[in-house]
């Protein structure tokens, strides 16, 4: 694909150079060096050089809140997916947080002969099937354990919460044991022959397992199943997220929560809200939950701040003062404890958390939970 | 058919493993020539990545080696180490890849011989093991 494909495609050519791109985007507002709307123009008179060496180009969350201001409708997000395509061709490549160590692991797990043992966490209260109707998409959880346990996240609560709300409403998941990554962070960072091997891997095996429908609790996963799979390779699913397939089994009283006397806030991952829209369902599960009052921040829905990292490249000072907004953002609201749906939001900003450097900053402690462990921990036990 | 020979890949530290490789040599040890050497400055250094990049590259083990405990050139790398391979153990396990794939071992400037017991231990265990999953497309 050439540069001239990607500005049609995308639809730079109707750029009007009005800037809204740049006074919404949350890396421009801290970062001088980054503009959308510099990316937008240098694409539009061809200097393809310029782009594709710009260290910049990795530093777009592809979070899309430039895109929801756009008055000509131009996908940004979409434009950086593509460039970093081409960059990745020419062998540029952004700087990888964590050493490039989940990047890695990617590109092994896109290996067809392995067999993986991803699912050692499961326990005997955690009821799966091997064959069933309802899959549930583990994600990367069982990697992420390792590799963030320094800053107290446990990505693997996440899941098991995930398939104990399935358990309660009635439904044994099928679990596939040699699940591949969906591929999110390599379609994001321009590896698209990795990714088209991960979903071609993937898409196999769900055909084999004759899944009906899949839930996720990963919002990245099911962005990427829903928007991205269908150019590569066909899935014949029911594609969920685990708060709508919650917010659905609260609608058929099929669930039911004792009370829980909290004060949260929720944020709004960019990939389950700007990217596909789902705002209303994790707040109707919040609220559904006895006890728990709902507090919004400032920028909620659509107009919410990422976390400030997208997949794990270029994770730099920028990224933390956008985090430290957001935490401090939080607390203002006077909540305990901060929802958000995304394993990656969590570790981002308990990342930040820790790391908070030598010299006395803003207070920004402040418990961060995901959404499928709130709703566990409220579960009426049977 | 010529037998599999393993590739092993072994990250010592400078101030103790890399020197009792070196010692093996001089004292005209032999053990097998599976394994390439990467000197580091400390066991400590090593990041998982380094060890996930040596798989993705076609290693079939890889041994992480440097001072003993209480003994290191700096302060606290060995347990620093310690602590990062656990982590890699657990992702490699998850991945698929046996245990006998990877190695931590503690050699020490002196014990040459042990450095070439252990090499020759690894490319035993990795000869009954077979060839790692991630290098089967080199090697078809």
């Amino acid at each position: 694909m050439t540069l001239e494909d990607i500005v049609r495609e995308t639809k730079t050519y109707d750029c009007l150079e009005c800037g809204k791109c740049s006074s919404i985007c949350p890396i421009a507002r801290y970062n001088p060096a980054y503009s959308p709307r510099a990316m937008v123009e240098n694409a539009l008179l061809g200097f393809e050089d310029d782009l594709v060496g710009n260290r910049e180009l990795f530093s777009c969350l592809t979070c899309g809140a430039c895109q929801l201001r756009c008055a000509s409708d131009v996908d940004y997000p979409l434009f950086i997916q593509k460039m970093r395509a081409l960059a990745s061709g020419a062998g540029v490549e952004g700087e990888c947080a964590h050493s490039g160590t989940v990047h890695s692991l990617i590109r092994l797990m896109s290996n067809p002969g392995i067999k993986q043992n991803r699912l050692d966490w499961l326990s005997d209260e955690l009821r799966t099937v091997s064959q069933g109707e309802v899959l549930f998409w583990v994600g990367c959880t069982p990697y992420f354990d390792p590799i963030f346990e320094y800053s107290g996240v446990q990505p693997l609560e996440i899941s098991k919460s995930a398939i104990k709300i399935l358990n309660s409403s009635g439904i044994e998941p099928m679990l596939l044991p040699d699940e591949r990554c969906c591929g999110h962070d390599m379609f994001w960072t321009g590896n698209v022959e990795t990714f088209r091997k991960l979903a071609e891997l993937n898409a196999a095996m769900i055909k084999e397992s004759g899944a009906k429908k899949i839930v996720f609790a990963c919002p990245e996963g099911y962005r990427t199943f829903k928007e991205d799979y269908p150019q590569f390779v066909k899935i014949d699913c029911e594609l969920q997220h685990i708060t709508e397939f919650i917010a659905e089994a609260i609608r058929n009283n099929s669930l039911s929560f004792k009370e829980l006397n909290k004060k949260v806030t929720y944020q709004d991952p960019c990939r389950l809200g700007r990217h596909l829209g789902v705002y209303d369902e994790p707040r109707e599960v919040i609220k559904a939950i006895p006890g728990i009052e709902l507090v919004e921040m400032a920028h909620n829905r659509e107009e919410s701040i990422c976390c400030g990292t997208s997949a794990f490249t270029n994770c730099d000072m920028y990224s933390k003062m956008i985090r430290v907004e957001r935490l401090l953002e939080a607390k203002a609201t006077g909540a305990d404890c901060l929802i958000t749906s995304c394993p990656k939001c969590q570790i981002h900003f308990k990342c930040a958390m820790v790391n908070k450097g030598e010299e006395k900053g803003p207070d920004i402690e402040i418990e961060v939970m995901d959404i499928v462990s709130l709703v566990a921990s409220a579960l009426n036990s049977k | 058919m010529s037998e599999f020979e393993p590739r092993i890949i072994a990250f010592a530290c400078n101030w103790c493993t890399y020197a009792a490789a070196d010692i093996a040599g001089t004292s005209r040890i032999h053990y097998p020539p599976n394994v390439r050497i990467i000197r580091v400055m400390c066991s400590g250094m090593v990041d998982p990545i380094y060890v996930l990049k040596a798989f993705e590259g076609g290693a079939d083990g890889v041994l992480v080696a440097g001072c003993h405990h209480q003994d290191c050139h700096y302060l606290n790398g060995p347990d620093k180490c310690d602590a990062m391979f656990e982590k890699v153990k657990r992702m490699a396990h998850a991945l698929g890849l046996e245990d006998e794939r990877l190695r931590r071992e503690l050699i020490s400037t002196s014990e040459g011989v042990i450095f070439a017991r252990v090499v020759e231990e690894m490319v035993d265990q990795l000869k009954k093991l077979g060839p790692s999953p991630f290098r089967k497309e080199l090697v078809a």
